[in-house]
């Protein structure tokens, strides 16, 4: 059976890391993360990944695979160049815990302190909403997220500036969003957005939406019309009050 | 060895980060403190993966529908060994429970008229799933997830208990180590709540991750509890077939409640073949029907594709074993053909099944708008487990409670799809509910410090032995094949005799596996420790698997294919021997109430 070579850093919260080469059989239709299974069987039992489903569903398998980030479990051999070893690495905005897990705990205190969901009064005697379709549409897009954090990892302002106590991410901004525009919710969040979250620190690169493994549009469905929501009330007043008075 | 441990406090400790979990966990934070453990991130748990639907009898699509109607189809398809008690419930409570979600932020797709829609699934009469495209499981888990985070719950997140804390009968707490670290931590607890989902993982084809390794069941057998039902393994019938990695990978149900058909190489739509007395009156018996039925025709009968799992997957594998099978060894599933019939196929299935569309695309290369699929049978879910009180959850030991998949009791004998998320929010929520007060009740005990340094001792056995002994991962693929082969889909006395004698010879081998390198998140070494557990679960199906002589449900005999009615009046409990052996007995399933035999009569 052919053979390829998995050149995977390795190393803890106290070392820097050091790529290490494996070699292991490839057959059809494999994916990076059946060969990292295979190094673990075969030659680094305490090879330490994450992965859950397996099938692109939970954003456990996060890696950078060539420098690319991108789900281990949904990356097939036959996309990659195999004549040389295949680099696979940890995601480089968060701290490293060991081999290719990382430390994503921010990621989940940065969601905590969002203003969680609160609904209008329930339309109906059973205590039951109705709403359309094509109104719960955009925001059902954005619950597609696995939460697997690859647009945190390649967006600029955490990668390289480490902005991470002014920043939430894109992540954080489209779940924002999703809270903005669920039919149902009451609450407002774009003060925060402006003032804590630092939404004015996304320039609209767009890489984030490029690596989402769900196909979000980020940064068109959701950044910029949160973007847009801020200049409305924020540097246009007079605009915003009109529309809150007329309702339009 | 005096080792400290980290230890932390709480009402009420629950095992397990699921639908069931969660949903237990919300409802005891509405009275006391409670921690949540679990052996991955929050949202990452099994449920996350779930696609076609939550049952509920809401009636939004269809009026007809009512809680005597999903009791009466979870009865018919669990045989009759179902909890009558736990099925009633179910019926009754899915409902509101699905409701509730959406008071929480979740966004089921609509009807026309605004309201939750609901889709046709296997067995279930009318259309009943409540559901977000394919990805129903993600919208559950996240949905709890978001609103337990507010609710002053503590969560340990990349935890794995290792052992059930016990002061007397009673289980006090529980005992285990962080992942990222390998330090040992004791939760103390008034009641303990396990709802750590299946088995899976004893298999080779699965849909199920890593984490299903049968810990639950194991903490409790340990622990003094009953396990029962666990001969019926569900094999969902249609599993991804290639390429070899992503084999067992779950195709969703919902590709047949949408149109899906399955036939074979000779491009003949099998499933009209054979279909079960039983099910003779409420099945179409010409395509024409079926299609009427899956496109909302009320006065239409369903597909036979849409037939129980257990049913389904055995045709699928007759049509392989006569040679009629598709190139990889399953057969053909094909919802492109439904372009003959919508206008802008293509686009109506990437709307209705997105994640299969992408999971095929991407993994398989195929693209499922103008080709079929390969599918064969994969094993999937766990209809056995502990044995809990229907109404409280309560195990047969004091302060521990169980829920979701990791209970036994709501399915019997065959599990209808969809039927597992509104048990994890209806028995959830009442696990906890009766944790909380359970434990308000009772306080804290005692811990026997003695029985952690064991339990300790006992996970951390493998680096003593070290990298040159037996590879843990190894004996888990022996495992995996042993089970698959000997006491899987179809299923003889003398293959599960072998596996039963294979399975001591892997148990000495377990023991003495070893692992080199340092406790630090250390894959290798949980693998060493999930052992125990999925051999204990491998025995206990095997042993259950064996005494029961007939075919019914999950459980398909070779050498005793019938139902026979000398099995019907009882369900298969094992547990801990007095001499620590597993010993087995049956226990005759309550009589029913004579109301809830007439709703069943009704609803034939
Ligand atoms: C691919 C797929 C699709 C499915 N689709 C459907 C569907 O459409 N409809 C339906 O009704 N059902 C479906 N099912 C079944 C359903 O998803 C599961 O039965 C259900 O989600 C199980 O939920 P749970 O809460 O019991 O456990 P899980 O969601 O599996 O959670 C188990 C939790 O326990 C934790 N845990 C386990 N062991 C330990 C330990 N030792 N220490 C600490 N924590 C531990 C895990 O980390 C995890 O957090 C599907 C299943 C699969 C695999
Ligand atoms: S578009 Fe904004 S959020 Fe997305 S990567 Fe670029 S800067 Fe970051
Ligand atoms: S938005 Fe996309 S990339 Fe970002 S966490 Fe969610 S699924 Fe991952
Ligand atoms: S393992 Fe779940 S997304 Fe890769």
């Amino acid at each position: 059976m052919p053979q390829a070579t998995f050149r995977i850093s390795r190393g803890d919260s106290a070392t820097h890391g050091e790529f290490k080469d494996y070699a292991v059989e490839i057959s059809e239709g494999m994916v990076v993360l059946d060969a990292v299974h295979l190094v673990q069987m075969v030659h680094a039992p305490d090879l330490a990944a994450r992965w859950n489903c397996k099938a692109g569903k939970c954003g456990s398998c996060s890696a950078e695979i060539n420098g690319m980030p991108r789900l281990m479990c949904m990356t097939r051999l036959s996309d990659l160049d195999l004549s040389v070893p295949v680099k696979i690495e940890p995601m480089k905005t968060f701290p490293r815990i060991k081999d290719l897990v990382t430390d994503v705990s921010w990621n989940f205190r940065v969601k905590e302190k969002i203003k969680k969901f609160k609904p209008r009064p329930a339309d109906n005697a059973d205590g039951t909403w109705n709403m359309a379709q094509r109104d719960v549409d955009r925001v059902q897009e954005f619950r597609k997220c696995i939460e697997c954090f690859l647009c945190q990892d390649v967006c600029h302002v955490l990668r390289d500036h480490q902005k991470h106590d002014e920043f939430i991410g894109p992540r954080f901004i489209m779940w924002n969003a999703a809270l903005e525009m669920h039919p149902l919710d009451t609450d407002d969040r774009l003060k925060e957005l402006k003032d804590d979250n630092g939404l004015g620190y996304c320039n609209i690169t767009k890489c984030c939406t490029k690596v989402c493994p769900e196909h979000i549009a980020i940064t068109d469905n959701a950044i910029i019309p949160m973007k847009e929501r801020v200049v409305d009330r924020y540097y246009d007043p007079l605009g915003w009050l009109w529309s809150k008075a007329t309702g339009t | 060895m005096a080792t400290e441990f980290e230890v932390y406090e709480h009402d009420v400790l629950v095992i397990g980060a699921g639908g069931a979990g969660l949903r237990a966990a919300i409802e005891a934070a509405g009275s006391c403190s409670v921690g949540v453990v679990c052996k991955s991130l929050l949202g990452k748990a099994h449920t996350v993966m779930a696609e076609g639907g939550m049952a509920a009898s809401m009636g939004n699509v269809d009026d007809r529908d009512s809680w005597k109607v999903h009791f009466a189809d979870t009865m018919r398809g669990g045989q009759y060994l179902n909890q009558w008690r736990m099925a009633e419930l179910h019926a009754k409570e899915a409902p509101d429970r699905v409701r509730e979600l959406e008071k929480w932020g979740a966004l089921f797709d609509r009807t026309k008229d605004g309201r939750i829609l609901q889709r046709n699934f296997g067995g279930h009469r009318y259309p009943r799933l409540a559901h977000v495209g394919d990805r129903t499981g993600l919208e559950l888990i996240r949905t709890l997830q978001d609103h337990g985070i507010h609710q002053g719950i503590k969560f340990y997140m990349e935890n794995t208990v290792v052992s059930l804390v016990k002061d007397g009968d009673r289980v006090v707490g529980a005992f285990g180590y962080d992942r990222e670290r390998g330090r040992f931590k004791l939760w103390r607890a008034g009641a303990v709540v396990l709802a750590t989902g299946g088995i899976g993982r004893a298999y080779k084809v699965t849909s199920n991750s890593w984490e299903y390794t049968g810990d639950g069941q194991a903490l409790a057998y340990e622990a003094g509890a009953e396990l029962m039902d666990m001969e019926f393994i569900q094999f969902h019938p249609t599993g991804m077939m290639w390429p070899p990695s992503v084999q067992g990978i779950l195709v969703t149900e919902g590709v047949r409640g949408e149109g899906g058909i399955l036939v074979n190489n000779q491009g003949k739509r099998f499933m009209f073949d054979d279909i079960p007395e039983n099910y003779k009156s409420s099945t179409a018996d010409k395509e024409e029907e079926g299609w009427r039925y899956v496109t909302g025709d009320k006065n239409a009968r369903r597909p036979p594709e849409l037939l129980t799992r257990d049913h389904v997957a055995r045709c699928i594998r007759r049509e392989v074993k006569a040679g009629r099978g598709s190139p990889h060894g399953g057969v053909f599933l094909d919802i492109s053909w439904i372009k003959e019939k919508v206008p802008n196929a293509p686009e109506h299935i990437r709307k209705k099944l997105p994640s299969m569309y992408h999971q095929f695309k991407e993994l398989a290369g195929i693209d499922i708008t103008t080709e079929p699929m390969e599918v064969g049978p994969t094993t999937h879910y766990m209809m056995g487990g502990v044995r809990v009180d229907p109404d409280s959850q309560m195990t047969n030991v004091p302060g521990l409670f169980a829920a979701g998949e990791v209970a036994a009791g709501l399915h019997g004998a065959n599990r209808l799809g969809g039927n597992s998320l509104s048990d994890l929010i209806v028995f959830g929520k009442r696990a906890g509910e009766h944790a909380a007060k359970w434990a308000k009740e009772n306080g804290r005990g005692t811990v026997d410090q003695a029985a952690l340094a064991a339990a300790e001792a006992a996970s951390l056995k493998p680096f003593e032995f070290g990298g040159a002994a037996e590879n843990p991962y190894r004996v888990q693929h022996d495992l995996q094949e042993l089970m698959q082969d000997n006491v899987g889909i179809v299923r003889v006395e003398e293959e599960m005799k072998f596996a039963q004698d294979q399975l001591q010879l892997l148990k000495d081998r377990a023991a003495k596996v070893g692992i080199s390198s340092h406790r630090e998140y250390n894959p290798g070494w949980h693998t060493a420790i999930d052992l125990r557990n999925l051999l204990l679960v491998s025995e206990a199906v095997t042993m259950c698997a064996i005494e029961r002589k007939e075919s019914r449900g999950g459980h398909f005999r070779d050498d005793f294919p019938a139902k026979d009615e000398a099995y019907a009046s009882f369900n298969l409990i094992v547990k801990k021997g007095e001499d620590g052996q597993m010993v087995m007995h049956r226990r005759p399933i309550p009589p029913m109430p004579d109301e809830l035999k007439q709703v069943i009569e009704e609803n034939k």
